[in-house]
């Protein structure tokens, strides 16, 4: 079990099986080759990091720190985005790490039917993000109250009553971009989901995180027919500015990411269960 | 290092944040030998934090 010295294979996406010279010279985690450990028609998307740079103790002090989280993700991600130009990919979550490719083949094998059945699901099919968020720019004006606030102007008759009708304004300004952002996310719902195979919802951004991009109202994925994918981003692009307070923006198109897992909780530590053949 | 771009995947630089809703909260969870303890919603929350703490250093 103990192999403080050795390697460990980072585990980043599990597809069906294609030529490996298709991904010929891609580098993912830590700058290491990727290369596919197959087992039967499908493959793993695998790369040989240090042990001890991935094991439990180490990702907790080092997901705590921003700038190898970052990396470690965008070189995730872009090996997920490689190998699903080139098959259908289910991708794993970020640090899935396996002691050596035997493994990786031992976890092919026992969850093979699960792979099989996720990857018939998600073939021709691309993940959408859309995210409708209250407008920043319909609370800018309410926004320089908060500085003059607790002092009182000398030019001002009446100060204190100044000072009530701005948080007033503030807080209906602010109301009334929540209540256009989420009658306008009700609408991307409701059309969206006639276009889409699935959808999930993420939690809402944090606006500390996203920037000053309004408050996040709804953060949604649908999985789409790729040949309909535009045809959902431009329904979802259709109803931005449909209210001065919501703004609807679409990322993607992404691996379908969210949609990795079904939609029933999976059995925990079931993942060894292949069931009668 | 970089690779160049294919198909409709082409590799453009995506919002940190998108990314981490993908990566932390989705894709698929194994129990990998190495990750168990961490899979999940610790991830995230680690994460987030990390975020906030370092966007609150930089103000």
């Amino acid at each position: 079990m103990r192999r403080p010295a050795g390697r460990a294979s980072y585990t980043y996406a599990v597809a069906r099986g294609f030529d490996p010279a298709q991904i010929a010279g891609l580098r993912g985690v830590d700058d290491t080759k990727v290369y596919l450990v197959p087992y039967a028609d499908i493959v793993a998307a695998v790369s040989s990091v240090p042990l001890a740079e991935f094991d439990e103790a180490a990702l907790r002090v080092k997901l705590e720190r921003l700038e190898w989280l970052e990396a470690v993700a965008r070189a995730h991600h872009a090996v997920v985005d490689a190998v699903a130009a080139c098959s259908v990919t289910l991708p794993f979550r970020l640090a899935t790490v396996y002691h050596g490719d035997e493994r990786v083949t031992e976890v092919l094998r026992q969850a093979y039917r699960r792979f099989r059945g996720a990857l018939d699901r998600l073939a021709g099919r691309v993940e959408l993000g859309v995210k409708v968020s209250t407008d920043p720019e319909a609370m800018i004006s309410a926004a320089p109250a908060r500085t003059s606030g607790g002092v009182p102007s000398p030019a001002s008759p009446s100060p204190g009553k100044d000072y009530l009708r701005r948080r007033r304004e503030q807080h209906r300004q602010r109301d009334d971009a929540w209540r256009q952002a989420a009658a306008v996310a009700e609408r991307v719902e409701t059309t969206l989901a006639e276009l889409a195979v699935d959808t999930r919802h993420h939690r809402p951004q944090d606006p500390r995180l996203s920037g000053a991009r309004g408050e996040n109202v709804l953060n949604a994925a649908y999985l789409v027919d790729a040949e309909r994918a535009e045809e959902l981003a431009t329904a979802a692009k259709g109803l931005d500015r449909q209210a001065p307070g919501a703004r609807v923006e679409v990322t993607g198109p992404w691996a379908p990411y969210s949609f990795a897992l079904p939609d029933e909780a999976l059995p925990q530590g079931g993942d060894g269960r292949v069931g009668p053949a | 290092m970089k690779r160049s771009p294919r198909g409709r995947f082409a590799n453009r630089e995506v919002a940190l944040v998108d990314l981490l809703d993908r990566l932390l909260a989705g894709g698929l969870v194994l129990t990998g030998d190495l990750t168990l303890a961490i899979a999940d919603v610790d991830l995230v929350h680690i994460s987030l934090r990390a975020l906030i703490t370092s966007i609150k250093a930089d103000m």
